[in-house]
């Protein structure tokens, strides 16, 4: 992808890093102000392991996802009852699970945000219904800033978009009691995002 | 004075004596400039990201109707029905023919001012159709029957005890101080509505002309919520919201966000292209756009007041307002309130119900100076009153001005005029601040300045001899 | 230099101290001073009223009168704001267009002419005080005037300045204060009550419109501000 064609604004919107660690800290800082819960993982196995950590600790009961070999590596171990939406869904049964777990197109660490689609995350409630959602997303898809996101988003789905593109940017809030911040206004209450590294 | 200056009046000195009215908004302003002074200090360079801004939705004024042509064209393409509301009513017309023709019974609503504007919830009411308002502020001000105190924040003039005890009447819930327990509250109503209802109903804060998408800012995820599980979705999106590039959004957002919330980028920001595809497991089964006129493409071509559409409803005009904060928002009794209102008001609806408006304002600027598309709101106040003056003039007022006119230009009149008054103000504690006083506009609230006996001129005089 | 000085109405008829102390400053500095009789007012009020054509017939008479003369110093932001920004929209298209223009450009606020174009910050003034300034809205946001009457303050043997909580504008609004007298008032007691927080004994502005209304409210409500405009302030030797 060109980063040249990327017109002016990187140099007036607030600074976003371009290395791909300061980049992963950048996503780390704002994760943190956001209540976003971020790991940077090593492995299938240590995404497992995490994911285990967090099912008991929230005593999750079911979960929802969609069909992918990422996905499936990851949910099937939990050994728990799966919602997979790819062929349809009740919203009965969905409103009853405790998290879904997602794909993304990107990540954009200067903002502490991430791109899901309504055609390759699991359709348009999946990420939205469910209070906890779990992004799963690989080194690559990190990117430096919002044109750069955007563009990407651009010169992945061309002419084709999915009809849904969301730039989702921590756990859903609202400010409208005394603009007082509560979290879990109708969307997720809890978003963790989960970037894995190929282990060494 | 006509009614609804009248009103204006009373509803404002009202407002202005009330303490804790003022208190509570004036609290709720200052948190929020003190957050948005922190984020915009995070631009790299702020005033050129609102010349950016202002060039970016000038564009898409001045490339309005090849533009929105795109949009259309795309939005078709991927199977959304497209229509043009000239009027607020035509809008109107076309939800209600929409749920007519889907046996639809009850619709979910996300935010939208376009909506208030119309006065749809009214209009379907009238049919019988039920309209769940599902964004927190604006469920609150619906169970209350009120409009809306605020663009963005609807609910902003409420505390959580005035909140607790609406919920307690009307939901039958138990009262709490907590404002994340009264959150659950809604949480928890509003769910059976987003799962039951058949049409779910959005506004729109950008359309993207390029890619052919309508995109959605949102904190709460009730308009993601709103666009997944009803089988019919609606958007009703004003037409001057359209820009041209997708890459334009990645400044537009932050800087909505920005002043808006004073937020470095709202939780979600969502582009809708068309109904649920073949490839997709969900989502509504149609998509219907409505481009919403009502006197925007008018305005469009005039070259006076265009500017004014570049308005991305952001709200900072009405934060730092001083009038606002000393009058609430519904003093205005307007759709748009607070100095874009002042503006946009008497000229897409009429200037003799709204001109009031325009002059209920003391020009300080500070809207001017915060607005992040660079509109001149002031002198569009200005051009509103020269408007008003022209072709509605008051007839004492006009021959006030042309007496001062005389006498500021004949040197012997200006002379003699500040002689007499002098005089005259020796009478005046006689009557000041009585109903008699012709001055207690001033009077009433005021102690009044003296004149004096010399003038400057006349010591001028003494001084160049 | 030749400085025309032109007192707008109000102080001319109500506060003609503050343009008689600002002919004495800049005779102190060496200027020569004039101050034609035949112009009385900038036509803020009828323009502010929307009534464009009766401001325009006394703004002519401005025009006509000043258009050439070197520098226009007038001791108010507001009126300043008038000339040097509304006049070119107020005759745009009019056949005093370019004279409008070319007298825009010359024409100056006090303290911004004092610091800016003459740079002169002190003038041995004394005023030992504890003060704060308000900033009239004309002024700061129309001519970016905010730094000039602080520098000149600065030198004030004696004073202290103490700013307020956040710039908000006084309420006075020029006809406004007389359409929505309420309105205009109840901000004129929030920015008493700002005043008051500060601590200061005395409101000092550039604008003698700002000070009229705050003093107006200060008086009704018995709260013991004083006020004084920064050109009687800069001839003080206390």
């Amino acid at each position: 992808m060109n980063m040249n064609t990327v017109p002016g604004f990187k140099e007036i919107l607030p600074l976003a890093e371009t290395e791909y660690q300061a980049m992963i800290r950048q996503f780390a800082v704002k994760s943190a102000e956001l209540t976003t819960r971020f790991f940077h993982l090593f492995g299938i196995e240590e995404t497992i392991r995490t994911l285990k950590t967090l099912a008991l600790q929230e005593k999750w009961k079911s979960l929802a996802s969609h069909h992918t070999n990422l996905t499936h590596s990851l949910v099937d171990t939990l050994n728990l009852p799966a919602l997979w939406t790819d062929s349809g869904y009740s919203t009965e049964e969905m409103e009853r699970v405790d998290a879904s777990v997602t794909l993304c197109d990107a990540l954009v660490a200067q903002t502490g945000s991430l791109f899901i689609n309504s055609r390759t995350c699991g359709g348009r409630a999946l990420s939205i219904l469910p209070p906890h959602h779990i992004v799963i997303a690989t080194p690559e898809q990190l990117l430096p800033d919002l044109p750069t996101a955007f563009q990407y988003m651009q010169d992945k789905y061309k002419d084709d978009y999915p009809s849904m593109m969301s730039l989702v940017t921590g756990p859903s809030r609202t400010g409208d009691i005394e603009r007082i911040l509560v979290l879990g206004a109708h969307g997720p209450r809890k978003l963790t995002v989960i970037l894995i590294e190929k282990p060494n | 004075m006509n009614n609804n200056a009248q009103k204006f009046q009373e509803d404002a000195a009202r407002v202005c004596a009330d303490s804790t009215h003022r208190r509570i908004i004036g609290t709720a302003l200052d948190k929020y400039a003190q957050g948005r002074d922190k984020k915009i200090a995070e631009f790299q360079d702020w005033e050129q990201a609102r010349e950016s801004a202002a060039r970016i939705k000038q564009e898409g004024l001045d490339d309005l109707e090849p533009l929105l042509r795109t949009l259309t064209k795309k939005l078709t393409r991927r199977g959304t029905h497209v229509y043009r509301a000239p009027t607020g009513a035509d809008a109107c017309r076309i939800v209600l023919n929409i749920l007519k023709q889907n046996g639809a019974k009850t619709m979910v609503k996300s935010k939208s001012m376009a909506s208030e504007e119309i006065h749809l919830n009214e209009a379907l009411e009238k049919e019988g159709y039920r309209s769940i308002e599902s964004d927190l502020g604006e469920y609150i001000v619906q169970l209350r029957e009120e409009p809306p105190y605020h663009i963005v924040f609807p609910a902003m003039h409420l505390t959580r005890h005035q909140i607790s005890d609406l919920f307690r009447d009307k939901l039958g819930s138990e009262p709490t101080e907590n404002p994340e327990e009264l959150t659950m509250i809604a949480r928890k109503n509003l769910r059976k509505e987003y799962v039951q209802a058949d049409v779910g109903f959005t506004g729109a804060n950008f359309a993207v002309a390029e890619t052919g998408m309508i995109s959605i800012t949102e904190n709460e995820g009730n308009s993601r919520l709103s666009a997944s599980l009803p089988k019919i979705m609606i958007t009703l999106i004003g037409i001057e919201k359209i820009v041209p590039r997708m890459q334009d959004l990645s400044l537009l957002l932050p800087m909505l966000a920005t002043v808006g919330a004073a937020q470095s980028i709202t939780c979600y920001n969502t582009l809708y292209g068309g109904p649920r595809q073949p490839d997709e497991c969900d989502g509504p089964e149609e998509y219907h756009v409505i481009l919403l006129d009502n006197g925007r493409s008018r305005l469009a071509k005039d070259n006076t007041f265009r500017e004014i559409l570049r308005c991305i409803r952001c709200g900072s005009c009405i934060n730092v307002c001083p009038i606002y904060g000393n009058v609430g928002g519904h003093a205005y009794n307007a759709t748009y309130p607070g100095p874009i209102g002042s503006v946009l008001m008497p000229r897409l609806f009429d200037l003799q119900s709204y001109k009031h408006l325009s002059f209920a304002c003391s020009l300080c600027g500070a809207c001017r100076d915060m607005c992040p598309v660079k509109i001149d709101l002031p002198l569009l106040l200005l051009k509103n009153r020269e408007d008003a003056s022209t072709t509605q003039p008051k007839f004492f007022e006009k021959l006030a001005f042309k007496a001062m006119s005389l006498l500021f230009n004949k040197p012997l009149f200006w002379k003699w005029g500040k002689r007499m008054g002098w005089i005259g103000q020796k009478f005046h504690p006689l009557i000041e601040g009585s109903v008699v006083d012709p001055a207690q506009c001033w009077t009433a609230t005021r102690k009044a300045p003296k004149l004096k006996w010399k003038s400057f001129k006349d010591l001028w005089k003494k001084h160049s001899q | 230099m030749k400085i025309t000085l032109f007192a707008p109405c109000f102080i001319d008829a109500m506060f003609p101290d503050v343009a008689m102390n600002a002919v004495k400053i800049f005779e102190s500095l060496g200027h020569q001073v004039d101050a034609p009789e035949e112009v009385a007012c900038c036509g803020q009020p009828a323009f502010n009223t929307g009534y464009w054509d009766e401001a325009r017939n006394v703004a002519s008479k401005v025009v006509e009168r000043l258009c050439d003369v070197e520098a226009l110093v007038l001791p108010s932001g507001s009126c300043t704001a008038m000339i040097h920004k509304f006049y070119p929209e107020l005759f745009k298209g009019h056949s005093l267009e370019q004279k409008a223009n070319r007298l825009a450009a010359h024409t100056w606020e006090f303290s911004d002419f004092l610091v800016s174009r003459l740079g002169v910050t002190d003038l041995g003034a004394s005023f030992p005080a504890r003060v704060t300034f308000h900033d009239g809205c004309h002024g700061l946001r129309e001519l970016g005037i905010h730094d000039q009457p602080r520098a000149l303050l600065s030198h004030v043997r004696g004073l202290t300045l103490v700013e307020m909580e956040k710039v908000q504008c006084c309420g006075f609004g020029g006809t406004f204060s007389a359409k929505f007298p309420s309105i205009s008032s109840s901000m004129g007691e929030s920015k008493v009550a700002m005043i008051m927080k500060t601590g200061a004994e005395y409101v000092v502005s550039n604008d003698s419109s700002c000070l009229m209304h705050i003093q107006g409210v200060a008086d009704k409500q018995r709260k013991l501000i004083k006020s004084i405009h920064l050109i009687d302030l800069l001839v003080r030797h206390e």
